[in-house]
């Protein structure tokens, strides 16, 4: 079965001699929820713009469910459904416009594209705003709108570049719960994101990219196994003097009323909690003290500096 | 894609383009209608009253043509090349670039929006001129075959131009320092017997003075050059703007990094 996508020594050097992509090579699976991540300017954007024929290559190829866009990209681009990160739709159509005239673009039929829209605009709760002029849509909107523009064609592969930057928290959630339902479906995701917790909960594979190269590439599973430790916070119920307990790091935060409490690989908080039991000292809650994928994604990229 | 779906897509994007200048007819479609009614009013009742016939027909039934064409040149050239920059500046040229449609239908429904709104002026500034004169038609087709042709030669014009502008200004250079001179000078308001020989010869030059002849000798009959001439130049103009506009637009000159 071919790859969503088909990524061989991909190379673009800009105008100005700027090599943003020095030969990389990744395959995403069909049915994929994928996480490409990477620090500002590392070569994510130059990336989903040579898939989406923004960006000119310089060498190396791509294929898209097998079709090399270099022999035929239109039939490529049919599969392709993209969410840019900046808003690019036309601010003086209507939101029913903006999404009806993408469909033409593909060739699709003005009744069936009034019916698409009408199913996506309501999926997407932007069904009320059909006559709005799309510049007056508020910044989740215009996500929403650009979302369902990109659905309109009925993509096997919907890259989403930066979708939920600078929109609310509860819209996010429900942004997520759609995108995980076309997943579902059997649409291939790529995802781009600054929000890591995002990529952990949702993704199932990763690559992470820097200054033009793949530094990791595997499952979200896998590379969160590569963990050597995790620092947790501990609520108690009371202050706590002084803690220490052979082979583990603890340290107080505050008053004493947190710990943190750092993990190392083999140990387990076991240990943790019945030291706190003999020490009459009560936890009411635990989290991680940072994302756990954000700790090696910040490792990841030091190392390959 | 198949011919029905590059259809639907060619009418997608010449549908958006004649929706974007009738929504703006304030800015699109009054503005040359009000400038060309002055000038029938200025140069051909008041001042074409004091000069007298040119080529057998008054001053205003002379230069009713040249009038007629040098709006549609304008409006042709700039609506391409303003509605092709701003999908450019605002990035909205992205919706097409990601899609499958062919960059000659991209090419073919943004010229035809530019040749609609050219039309478009060009008819209205016809029935105003009714208000002044009388105009009677020599040769009904061959007016017909010009006006498109031009329209179709400007609009292309105007879409190189998008292709290359970076900015506004970029956009406006064309317009003032090239266009709106050679249609001045291409026999709009006078006949180029008029001109010393040497600047006849220089006249000949000037793209602008066979499609104004030609279409004047559509309307009324008379010419400064040979129609033919005209056709051959048009139809020269247009294959080599159409080359080379898909071609840029084939290497992504200004839209593709």
């Amino acid at each position: 079965m071919a790859y969503a996508i088909e990524i061989k020594d991909l190379k673009k050097r800009y105008g100005n001699g700027f090599e943003a992509l020095k030969g990389i090579n990744l395959n995403v699976e069909q049915g994929d929820f994928f996480a490409l991540l990477g620090p500002n300017g590392a070569g994510k954007s130059t990336t989903i713009g040579i898939l989406c024929s923004l960006v000119n290559k310089s060498s190396g190829s791509v294929s898209i469910f097998g079709v090399d866009i270099d022999k035929d990209f239109p039939g490529a681009k049919r599969y392709l459904g993209v969410v840019p990160q900046e808003f690019n739709f036309n601010v003086f159509e209507t939101v029913f416009n903006v999404v009806v005239t993408q469909a033409g673009f593909y060739g699709i039929p003005t009744h069936v594209a009034e019916e698409r829209a009408e199913k996506y605009l309501k999926k997407l709760d932007l069904w009320d705003k059909k006559d709005t002029q799309s510049r007056m849509l508020s910044g989740g909107m215009k996500r929403r709108l650009m979302i369902a523009r990109a659905l309109i064609h009925e993509p096997k592969v919907l890259i989403l570049d930066e979708p939920t930057a600078g929109v609310d928290i509860e819209l996010r959630r429900s942004m997520w719960e759609f995108i995980k339902e076309l997943n579902e479906q059997g649409t291939t995701i790529i995802l781009t994101t600054h929000y890591l917790e995002e990529a952990e909960q949702l993704c199932r594979n990763i690559a992470i990219i820097n200054s033009g190269e793949i530094v990791e590439n595997t499952s979200v599973k896998a590379l969160l196994k590569t963990l050597s430790s995790e620092t947790f916070v501990l609520d108690l119920d009371e202050t706590i003097g002084e803690v220490k307990l052979d082979g583990y790091e603890i340290r107080l935060v505050g008053d004493g009323s947190s710990i943190e409490v750092s993990v190392m690989k083999g140990q387990n908080l076991n240990d943790v909690f019945a030291y706190l039991n003999d020490q009459n000292a009560k936890v009411v809650s635990m989290r991680n003290k940072s994302n756990r994928l954000e700790e090696l994604f910040v490792k990841l990229i030091k190392g390959s500096k | 894609m198949s011919s029905s779906e590059i259809w639907i897509a060619f009418y997608t994007i010449l549908r958006r383009e004649i929706r974007r200048f009738m929504r703006i007819w304030p800015q699109t479609l009054l503005p040359p209608a009000i400038t060309m009614t002055l000038y029938f009013a200025i140069f051909g009742n008041l001042i074409g009253s004091r000069i007298g016939e040119m080529d057998g027909f008054s001053y205003m039934q002379f230069i009713v043509p040249g009038l007629i064409m040098m709006s549609v040149i304008t409006n042709s050239y700039s609506n391409v090349a303003s509605s092709f920059f701003s999908a450019k500046f605002q990035h909205s040229v992205q919706e097409l670039l990601v899609s499958p449609t062919p960059n000659w239908v991209v090419l073919t429904g943004y010229v035809l929006g530019g040749v609609a709104r050219g039309l478009c002026v060009g008819a209205t500034v016809t029935v105003l001129s009714l208000f002044f004169t009388h105009l009677h038609l020599h040769n009904l087709f061959l007016t017909i075959l010009i006006v498109l042709l031009t329209s179709v030669m400007f609009a292309l014009g105007g879409f190189v131009n998008a292709l290359f502008a970076r900015n506004f200004d970029d956009v406006s250079i064309v317009p003032t320092f090239i266009l709106t001179p050679l249609t001045y000078l291409g026999g709009v308001f006078y006949s180029i017997s008029l001109l010393p020989d040497v600047w006849q010869g220089i006249s000949m030059l000037n793209p602008v003075l066979y499609m104004v002849n030609a279409f004047r000798y559509g309307i009324l009959g008379v010419s400064d050059i040979d129609v033919t001439w005209a056709l051959v130049i048009i139809c020269a103009f247009i294959i080599c703007l159409f080359y080379i506009g898909l071609t840029l637009l084939n290497r992504g000159r200004g839209i593709r990094s």
